[in-house]
């Protein structure tokens, strides 16, 4: 039935959100989005303080509950079903502005824990994938350290191998870069950039124009809970098209 | 090669000779007692304090009679400790009989064995409320018996130090568990595990603890069918045990309201199960961070069993009390409560030490 529904796409989104209403009590904080993304598609969102990015990423995994519209990933309509929840957030890895590693863990038992806890994996196992992760963003080092103990940027690394170890097929980053200092910065994009080079689809939120440039397929502009513009890089920067737009880059280049 | 390079490098570093550090600043010794107004008030007040325990530590002291089988030798003006070498018996069993003696010291030995075994946090986990579960039955059965040839000991019989460390042990070790799922509940979105709760803990709260053990222990009788018979000392345990829980439910609910949400929300993307979320990473945080008022209460337990005495179960308390009120003795009420407080002391202090030691392991995990 659900196929049915459908348009006839010729490829299927990895994830489709239409026509997306949200209001946190009777603040509307999401407006009528409409946004589909194509497997190994990058999309970067930026837009200013408030104007709804982390909310619009936050649904698509429920971590926010969205009140009108729909959200499908690869296939799985978001609902009330816990099944489907679950099926989605399978697929779908996070990354956070504030890291959120468990701080009683130490690194390693930080990637292992949850392959433990949400698939059963066995310990061993799930330790042999954490150790791989934590190879891959180069601090295989300091797994037996505690989170509390790593400098920001290594811990984002190790939020970011986290969520990897899940196998997602999807990677929703929020601000992943802001709450560190200037010189940890790169070592993260720079994971990210790797991530995306192997094909990764993923919706970034961030300021990080030089990232945005490099790795975006597409820049989505959004302001007061709206989607305002949406174009490939070059374009959004070099000619972004409405006012509201150009004020923000005019802000943030500066 | 190694000295070659550090040399070629830091040539300045070399230059500087390494110098003696500067000595230690010596504080005269009459600047430290009376340098301010507030170190001559409280050496002032320290010395007055020594004064007036003079008398009492020549009476505990030196007029003291430490030895002896005569009752009568025991002299006015000192403290009459021979007493306690005659009482210990009494004072740390009670009514247990004498010729079983060695079953209670055994369950001791075994609690301690146990607790000792306890300590470090590595060993914490499912294999270890197992052991925990399968002590305590061999403990209550060794203070029971009634088989494999041990004689039957009614809990009437019980008393003195393994009647403390029981209730106080397990009053806390019943009470944690219920303590969890109440802070859990009080927290819950859901309307009516958060009324329960919060009706449970409010209503324990407000009741002095005096006042629930004769609930327990008067009432309860009266007001349940007559076939049902619980022993007195199963009903102050009971009464221990919902007390501890709701003190502790408001501990842990502390611990809980510290927890950044941040952590439940990687908990959900990660896509672990909400209960397994909160077994593994929101209680593990919660109740780190509250040790030190988790400590507190479990002090406060440990003396709280003492008041058991005034319902008539015979705890350590009662059985000093009981000692001194032998006729043969003159009256060493005051050694007898000494010698009390002192374990007292001793069990609370020993507490302290560890959660501090187990604080300082949660600290090492995160030095910035
Ligand atoms: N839990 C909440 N309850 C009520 N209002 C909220 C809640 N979370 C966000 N909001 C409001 O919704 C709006 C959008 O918030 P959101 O966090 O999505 O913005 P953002 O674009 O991510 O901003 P920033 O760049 O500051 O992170 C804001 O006005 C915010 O105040
Ligand atoms: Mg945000």
């Amino acid at each position: 039935m659900m196929s049915a529904e459908k348009p006839s796409n010729r490829e299927p989104s990895a994830i489709a959100i239409r026509n997306l209403d949200k209001w946190y009590g009777t603040y509307h904080a999401l407006r009528n989005v409409t946004l589909s993304v194509k497997p190994g598609e990058r999309i970067v969102i930026c837009g200013p303080s408030g104007s709804g990015k982390s909310t619009l990423i936050r649904c698509v995994n429920h971590l926010e509950e969205h009140q009108q519209g729909e959200i499908v990933v690869n296939g799985v309509t978001l609902n009330d079903s816990l099944k489907n929840i679950d099926a989605i957030r399978r697929d779908v890895g996070m990354v956070f502005q504030h890291f959120n590693l468990f701080p009683h863990l130490t690194v390693l038992e930080n990637c292992a824990l949850p392959q433990i806890l949400s698939r059963g994996t066995p310990r061993k196992l799930a330790e042999e994938r954490g150790m791989q992760l934590l190879e891959r963003v180069r601090i295989p080092e300091q797994a037996l350290k505690y989170p509390g103990q790593l400098s920001g940027g290594q811990q984002q690394r190790v939020a970011i191998a986290r969520a990897l170890c899940m196998s997602p097929k999807i990677m929703l980053f929020d601000e992943p870069t802001s709450a560190l200092d200037p010189e940890m910065v790169k070592e993260v994009l720079d994971t990210m950039v790797a991530l995306a080079e192997e094909g990764m689809t993923m919706i970034v939120v961030t300021h990080e124009m030089g990232f945005a440039r490099r790795v975006a397929d597409r820049v989505v502009f959004m302001d007061r809970g709206a989607i305002v513009e949406s174009s490939a890089p070059d374009a959004f920067f070099d000619a972004p098209t409405h006012e509201r737009t150009k004020s923000f880059l005019s802000q943030i280049v500066h | 090669m190694t000295s070659l390079s550090i040399s070629h490098g830091h040539v300045a570093a070399d230059m500087l000779p390494a110098r003696e550090a500067p000595p230690i600043k010596r504080v005269p010794i009459v600047k430290m007692l009376f340098g301010d107004v507030m170190s001559a008030a409280l050496t002032a007040g320290a010395l007055v304090t020594v004064l007036a325990l003079m008398p009492a530590l020549k009476w505990g002291f030196v007029d003291a009679t430490w030895a002896t089988a005569d009752p009568a030798a025991c002299r006015a003006g000192g403290a009459c400790w021979a007493f306690i070498g005659a009482k210990l018996r009494f004072i740390l069993f009670g009514l247990y009989p004498p010729e079983e003696q060695w079953r209670p010291m055994m369950m001791m030995g075994l609690m301690v064995l146990m607790v000792l075994v306890s300590l470090s946090p590595a060993l914490w986990g499912r294999k270890l409320v197992t052991a925990w579960l399968a002590g305590v039955a061999m403990m209550l059965g060794l203070m029971w018996g009634g088989f494999a040839g041990l004689p039957f000991v009614p809990t009437s019989q019980w008393g003195g130090l393994p009647v403390t460390l029981l209730l106080a042990l397990l009053s806390l070790g019943c009470g944690f568990p219920f303590a969890v799922f109440l802070a859990l509940g009080r927290r819950s979105s859901l309307p009516i595990p958060r009324f329960l709760s919060v009706g449970l803990i409010e209503t324990i709260r407000g009741l002095p603890l005096v006042g629930l053990l004769f609930v327990a222990s008067i009432l309860l009788p009266l007001l349940l069918p007559p076939t049902w018979t619980i022993d007195k000392l199963g009903r102050t345990f009971a009464a221990l045990t919902v007390f501890a829980a709701a003190y502790l439910a408001e501990v842990i609910r502390g611990g809980l309201q510290a927890i950044p949400s941040g952590q439940v929300e990687a908990a959900k993307a990660l896509g672990i199960p909400h209960w397994k979320a909160i077994q593994h990473i929101v209680m593990p945080q919660a109740i780190q961070k509250v040790i030190p008022p988790l400590t507190n209460t479990a002090i406060v337990m440990v003396k709280n069993t003492s008041l058991v005495m005034i319902v008539g179960v015979f705890d350590m308390l009662s059985a000093g009390r009981s000692a001194a009120m032998d006729p043969v003795w003159p009256a060493p009420y005051r050694e007898a409560y000494l010698f009390v407080g002192l374990i007292y002391f001793a069990l609370c202090v020993a507490i302290a030490y560890y959660a501090r030691w187990l604080e300082l392991r949660v600290k090492a995990k995160d030095y910035r």
